[in-house]
This record gives structure tokens, C-alpha cells and sequence, in this order.
């Protein structure tokens, strides 16, 4: 039913639709007009949008990864392409300074050391922290790169070398020691005894006489005469505070028993040797390292 | 619904407001209001104030690249940004207590869209003439009289918010260099953005938007009544003299009837376009402009001025039984806005002037917690940032108080002792220590770090913990 006339709410003094339900009449309150013009507006903008922008997605796929391509040449890969060589360029200038440096030129230099400890920290992350942890804690059997013991040595050089070649890796140059399983050379006795020995030793209390032979004829060429380790051979130091295993006698004893050995893996090949230089410096900045 | 009854309306289209030209006190402490802020607003940045060699001389700058805010003699870091709460508060309360005085004053003279709106009024009255004009101008056709005028009121409006922007971006750099660089047309993008933003807000809204700011876009205006009593000075129609109104012919006895004579000089002047003879509303932002006209038209008449008036109700009632009534400045209310005031002013005051100009901050490793070394003893990491607040490098020595047989080494690029840390002028040390000491008998042992100047003077301490055993 159309009303002849404009039919005029009386209360608010708006023109009704003229559709009434249950004696319910709607008000004609059309979107306003600036809203209207925006919308419009709009409309017109996105046709232009749409050929100016990469906007529809084609079959064939002639625009970049699929699409049109727009007029504007515009893409997001383009431009994240862009702003990642930017940022390569602005890290150039770093790195090439890096390449050039020594490792005392690194360590003495505050923009450099902070280059190197920024990219060791994230690479460290990424491949050390399944075994060492996020902190280089370590934990039983994976060493503490942390603390001041080390079983290959501390020096920057050293843990260069670590880094490189691997602990019983699958590189030629990785360093290979394993300490025999002494349940089938030594017989019981003697081996509560050496247990026996390394505790009181590495407690500083006197030592048993029978462990002291057994430990100078068996443990001596590895762990050294004073049984504070052979860095050489990766003979851990046994007469200080830190244990690579677990520290009560009965773990002692079944690590003379049937020893158990950590493979460190060769990152030569893997890393990039920028890479392994600066995870070279954040190890060794961790706390332990040495000169 | 019944026939009788006029039909309410719910919706009523907005009228256009054209202010009258008006002459009189309150129209000269506006001016004095207006040419007062905006010159503190516009020259405000060129002000200098001496800082030293490393700290940028403009009294009043926002630095945020630097992120540091000065304002004359205080110099704020984002670390002490709860100046700002006090100085939010302050404001705050002291418009309370302003408003619960005299009412809304601030909005009628000092609020910038009033401000704004007024020049914006006084152009649109230069260009199109005063009110008669600009309604006659406002409803005839487009005419080239009208085009040109038109044109010519809203170029020198987008001029005015194009300076109001302009002057906004001083107090973000250092004024002349910036200004330098304007005259070379040579700004920095986020310059010229928010000149634009600025530009468009100011056009905006002392333009169009107007004194719909007022009533329906300002929280204060909304709330400003709970802070009314029946003390607060308002502006006020006398109704004891006024009613009934009604037109007065020249030397007509004043008789039995009021003296308001119905001229409506005072709604034509009001910038918000209200009858302030229906009372008090909330619309009022208490200019005084309808006083001025009124006053005029009482002078004219010979009349006593003072139909319209600052007048609190109680002075009213009092006026009622024959009392003169002064006003009450001290009320319960005011006084307890006074003490809030007096509190938190002395407490900004008291930090400003005891503030630290050496911070020390020292945040245990939580990964790992410890070290255990081989000697048996244990070592804890800690990043220490060192603030040097002052305008000279300065050197320090740090050291660690409460544990017994503590070593002390710092870590980092180059040779860096504990007892010679250099932290440059203006700005925060950044260092890694490790502290190691034979294991104490708590697994977490409190302990507290020292920071000593040159001449062994304690600077600052922290209170940090030594872990040595898994919690
Ligand atoms: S009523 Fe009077 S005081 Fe209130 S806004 Fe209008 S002119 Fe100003
Ligand atoms: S200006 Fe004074 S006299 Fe004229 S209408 Fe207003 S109150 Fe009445």
C-alpha cells in the first residue's frame, strides 16, 4: 500500500515508510548524505584500487606468485624484499668489520662485541639449546658453559675448536677420547675403592690408600696424577666441585662401570664461519671463559 | 495521543549560531584571555633555558627521539613519566576547585576551543560582517558576493590552524632549527603531518564544530554541575528584577513590571546560542557576554547594570530577605579541593627537588639462577644499568655489601673495572657483573648493591639477592 500523501510521524516529525505492522509504522531515516557520498566515494576509489594494487587472485597466475599484478608494480614480497636488503646492508657494514677483526679486536671493541654477542645469542638458541638450555646451563651429561670448568679447554681458541670439529663428532679434525668401561677390566673391589678415592678427593678429605693405586694405575693417564684432569685427552678434572654426570658415589661408581659419553657435533659446514666466531665469543662471555 | 496536546517533539535540526557583536568588561578580559594564551602558546618554544653542553636549550621541549621532556628548570625521564599523574591531578583538581568558585570560567576564557572558536568568530564578522549580515549572507544564494566572502573567511581560517599546528610541532624540536627548516621547506614528514592534523582538527572544529563541543562532545561540561553548590558564582538572569518582561516604550512608568525588556540582546551575543533568562543550563560556559550586552542595554534605559550578573543563589536568596550576601570562598568543598591541592603539589614539588640524579638498577639472571664454580664456590649474574641524569660524564664504583668473601667481575667489551665505570653524560650505563662467593648457608641470600662516586661518597644502593642452591 502506498499512502497517497506523505504520511508524517507525529511525534518525532519524520515521514514513516508507510509499511505499518500490528499498528507499528517505521521511520524513512535514510543514511545521511555525507555518509553516503563517503560510500560512493569508496566504491569508485577500490576500481582504482583494483587495477592500481596486485588485487585478484587468476588462474593462470601472471602477477607475482599468482594474481594480478597491478599497475603500480607494487607487491609485498617486493617490498619485504626491499626493507630485508636494507637491513642485510645496514648489518654489511658490521660484518665486514667482523670478518676483518681478530677475536681481542672483537673483545676490545664495544660495537663489535655487541654485533658478535647479539648473533651468538640468537645462534646459540637455535641449535646449543637442545643441549646446553637457553642459558647455557647445561644439565647431567651436558656440560655448564657457564661455569669455569671446562673438559677441552676455555681459552677463545679452544672453544673455537669445540665449535668447529665437535667432541667424537663426525669430523676428521674432532677430538676422541672415551674412558673404557672398567666393569670389564677392574674387579668390584677395586672399583668402590677408586669410587671411593675420587669422592674423598674431590672433598679434599684423606684419600684411601687401595683407591689411590687403583686410580695411579688405570685413571692417571686421562684424569691426570692429581686427578685434576687432562685437557689434552678431555680428561675431566675429578678433585673440583663440578660434576659433568652426577655427583653421589653410586653414580660415580656406574660411570666407571659402563661410562657414559656426550657427542658435541662438528658445526663446520653447518654455520657459517661468522657464525661459529660469534658464537665462539658468547660462549666464552658466558662467565667461564678464559684467557 | 490527544489532540489537545501539542505534538513533542523528540528531534530538533541544529541551529546555526551567529554571535552579535558585543562591547564591556567581560568582552575585554576575553581579549585580554585570547591574546594573552595564544601569544604563550605561539612564543613558548622559543624561549631558551640554559642546560649545559650535553642537554638541548629550549625551556619547553618534548624530545621524544631522546625521550626526555624539559620544562624549564625539571627535566623528566620516561622513568619518572608519574610526574605526569601528579601533574594531571593538579590540573584537575584545580579546575574543580576553579569550577566550584566561579563556576565554568574556564570554558567561557581560557579553554583553546573557545579560544579558537572566538577568533574564528571574529574573522567570519571582519570578512561578513556582525550578525544581521552574516544570517542575511548565510541563507541568500550563491552569489559572487557570497562566494568571495565565503572563500575568503574559511582561506584565513585554514591560515590560522595551519600556525596553530605549526606552533604544536616547537614544543616537539628545537624551535629556531625547526623553523629554519620550515623557511627552507625542508621538514621532516611526521612535521608536516601533524601540521596537517592539527590544521584540519583546528578548521574543524573551531569552524564547524563550535560550541557543539561544548554541550555535546565535553566530558567536563558533563560533570562540571557535581562540582556546584549553592555558593559557586553563576551567571544569572535575576528573575526578581527582571519578570515580567515585556517591551518598554521610552518614559512608560516602570511599574509593576520587570525590567528585562524582552530585547533578546543578550541571546543574540551568547556563543552557544541559549536564553540564559531560562535559568541556569548546562550549555552556559559562564563567558559573561550576555552581562556586557545586557549592561549596555540597562545603561541605555538607565537602569542599574547588573540584570544579568555573576550571582550565586545564595547571595540570591539572601537578597530576598534584604541581606547583603559575600562570597563564600571558603566552603567544605573548597577547602578540601585546597588540601588535595596543597598534598600532591607538595609532593611533585618534594620529588622534583630531591630528585635522584644517579639511578641504579640491578636485575638478577634468572637463566641460570647460578653458577656452580669449580673451587667450590658459586656466582650469580646481574645486568646493572646505571642512570647519569646529570650533564657531565661521571665515574663510578660498584660493589656488593652483605655477603662475605664476594669477588666482583664485570663482563663485557674492553677492560671494565667495578671500581671505574664510566657512565656518559644524559644518559644509562649498561654493564653485566658476576659476583661470586663462597656458598652462604641461605639459598637466597639478601644482599645489597653499592654505587660510590669518585670521592667515595654513596650515590645509590640496591637490594638484590644471591642464589647459591635451587629453590
Ligand atoms: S548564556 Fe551568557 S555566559 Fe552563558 S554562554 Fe551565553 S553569553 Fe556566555
Ligand atoms: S539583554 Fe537584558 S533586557 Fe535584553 S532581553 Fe536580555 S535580560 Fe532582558
Amino acid at each position: 500500500m502506498r499512502p497517497e500523501k506523505k504520511d508524517i510521524d507525529e511525534l518525532s516529525g519524520i515521514e514513516t515508510t508507510g509499511h505499518s505492522w500490528d499498528g507499528i509504522k517505521e521511520l524513512n531515516t535514510p543514511s545521511p548524505r555525507w555518509w553516503l557520498i563517503i560510500f560512493i566515494v569508496s566504491c569508485v576509489w577500490a576500481v582504482g584500487y583494483w587495477f592500481y594494487y596486485p588485487a585478484w587472485p587468476t588462474l593462470t597466475g601472471n602477477g607475482e606468485r599468482g594474481g594480478t599484478e597491478g599497475t603500480a608494480g607494487w607487491t609485498q614480497y617486493k617490498q619485504l624484499e626491499e626493507q630485508q636488503a636494507e637491513i642485510v646492508a645496514r648489518k654489511a657494514a658490521y660484518q665486514s668489520r667482523f670478518d676483518a677483526s681478530d677475536f681481542s679486536t672483537i673483545q676490545n671493541d664495544e660495537e663489535l662485541y655487541a654485533f658478535a654477542i647479539a648473533g651468538g645469542k640468537s645462534a646459540f638458541k637455535d641449535n646449543c639449546a637442545t643441549c646446553h638450555g637457553t642459558g647455557g646451563a647445561g644439565g647431567p651429561g651436558y656440560p655448564n658453559l657457564n661455569d669455569d670448568d671446562w673438559i677441552w679447554g676455555g681459552t677463545i681458541e679452544d672453544i673455537q675448536q669445540t665449535l668447529q670439529y665437535g667432541i667424537r663428532g663426525n669430523h676428521d679434525e674432532t677430538r676422541f677420547n672415551e674412558m673404557p668401561a672398567y666393569a670389564d677390566i677392574l674387579d668390584a673391589e677395586d672399583i668402590e675403592a677408586v669410587a671411593d678415592y675420587v669422592v674423598a678427593k674431590a672433598a679434599g678429605n684423606a684419600l684411601p690408600e687401595r683407591g689411590a693405586v687403583v686410580f695411579e694405575e688405570n685413571c692417571a693417564a686421562c684424569h691426570g696424577e692429581d686427578a685434576k684432569g687432562l685437557r689434552e685427552l678431555g680428561g675431566p678434572n675429578l678433585a673440583d666441585a663440578i660434576w659433568l654426570y652426577a655427583d653421589d658415589r653410586n653414580a660415580i661408581v656406574s660411570q666407571i662401570r659402563k661410562p657414559k659419553h656426550g657427542i658435541m657435533p662438528a658445526w663446520e659446514g653447518r654455520l657459517s664461519p661468522s657464525t661459529i666466531r660469534q658464537l665462539t665469543i658468547y660462549v666464552h662471555s658466558l662467565g667461564g671463559g678464559e684467557k | 495521543m490527544s489532540d489537545t496536546a501539542a505534538p513533542l517533539k523528540l528531534f530538533a535540526k541544529k541551529e546555526r549560531v551567529f554571535p552579535k557583536r558585543v562591547w564591556g568588561t567581560f568582552r575585554k578580559i576575553k581579549w585580554v584571555a585570547m591574546v594573552t594564551l595564544l601569544g604563550i602558546y605561539y612564543l613558548a618554544p622559543f624561549l631558551r633555558w640554559d642546560r649545559g653542553e650535553f642537554a638541548p636549550d629550549q625551556a619547553i621541549l618534548i624530545d621524544m627521539p631522546a625521550r626526555r621532556a624539559y620544562f624549564f628548570f625539571i627535566e623528566i625521564w620516561p622513568q619518572e613519566v608519574y610526574y605526569l599523574t601528579g601533574i594531571l591531578i593538579v590540573a584537575a583538581v584545580s579546575l574543580f576547585l576553579v569550577t566550584s568558585l566561579f563556576g565554568r570560567v574556564w570554558c567561557g576564557y581560557a579553554c583553546p576551543q573557545t579560544v579558537w572558536t572566538d577568533l574564528f568568530v571574529w574573522v567570519e564578522r571582519i570578512v561578513q560582517g556582525d550578525r544581521a549580515k552574516r544570517m542575511k549572507l548565510h541563507k541568500s544564494k550563491w552569489t559572487f558576493e557570497k562566494i568571495w566572502k565565503m572563500a575568503l573567511t574559511h582561506s584565513i581560517w585554514l591560515v590560522i590552524g595551519m600556525l596553530t599546528g605549526g606552533a604544536w610541532v616547537f614544543y616537539f624540536n628545537d624551535a629556531p632549527t625547526l623553523l629554519e627548516q620550515i623557511i627552507h621547506l625542508d621538514v621532516p614528514m611526521s612535521v608536516i603531518s601533524w601540521v596537517i592534523a592539527l590544521t584540519l582538527s583546528t578548521y574543524i572544529m573551531a569552524g564547524f564544530a563550535r560550541e557543539q563541543v561544548c554541550e555535546y562532545m565535553c566530558p567536563y561540561a558533563r560533570f562540571q554541575s557535581a562540582m556546584f553548590d549553592k555558593d559557586t558564582l553563576i551567571i544569572s538572569y535575576d528573575e526578581d528584577r527582571g519578570e515580567k518582561r515585556g517591551k518598554h516604550k521610552k518614559g512608560e512608568s516602570w511599574e509593576g513590571r520587570g525590567h528585562c525588556i524582552d530585547c533578546t540582546a543578550c541571546v543574540q551575543v551568547c556563543p552557544v546560542g541559549i536564553d540564559i533568562r531560562d535559568g541556569l543550563q548546562m550549555d552556559c560556559i559562564a563567558c559573561g557576554l550576555c552581562i556586557d550586552a545586557c549592561d549596555d542595554i540597562m545603561d541605555k534605559i538607565d537602569l542599574p547594570r547588573g540584570l544579568i550578573k555573576y550571582d550565586t543563589t545564595t547571595q540570591l536568596e539572601k537578597r530576598r530577605e534584604g541581606i547583603h550576601e559575600k562570597l563564600q570562598i571558603f566552603r567544605t568543598r573548597t577547602f578540601y579541593y585546597f588540601g588535595i591541592l596543597a598534598v600532591v603539589g607538595s609532593v611533585i614539588l618534594y620529588g622534583l627537588l630531591n630528585r635522584a640524579e644517579t639511578e641504579l638498577h640491578v636485575l638478577h639472571d634468572r637463566n641460570p639462577l647460578f653458577v656452580q664454580l669449580s673451587d667450590g664456590t658459586v656466582r650469580n649474574g646481574y645486568d646493572i644499568k646505571i642512570l647519569n641524569k646529570t650533564h657531565a660524564d661521571r665515574h663510578f664504583t660498584l660493589s656488593a655489601a652483605g655477603i662475605d668473601g664476594a669477588k666482583i667481575r664485570m663482563q663485557g667489551a674492553g677492560k671494565i673495572e667495578a671500581d671505574d665505570l664510566t657512565v656518559f653524560a644524559d644518559s644509562v650505563g649498561h654493564f653485566r657483573l658476576f659476583l661470586s662467593a663462597p656458598k652462604p648457608a641461605a639459598k637466597r641470600h639478601e644482599i645489597v648493591f653499592e654505587l660510590r662516586d669518585t670521592s667515595g661518597a654513596l650515590v645509590e644502593t640496591y637490594d638484590s639477592v644471591f642464589i647459591s642452591e635451587k629453590p
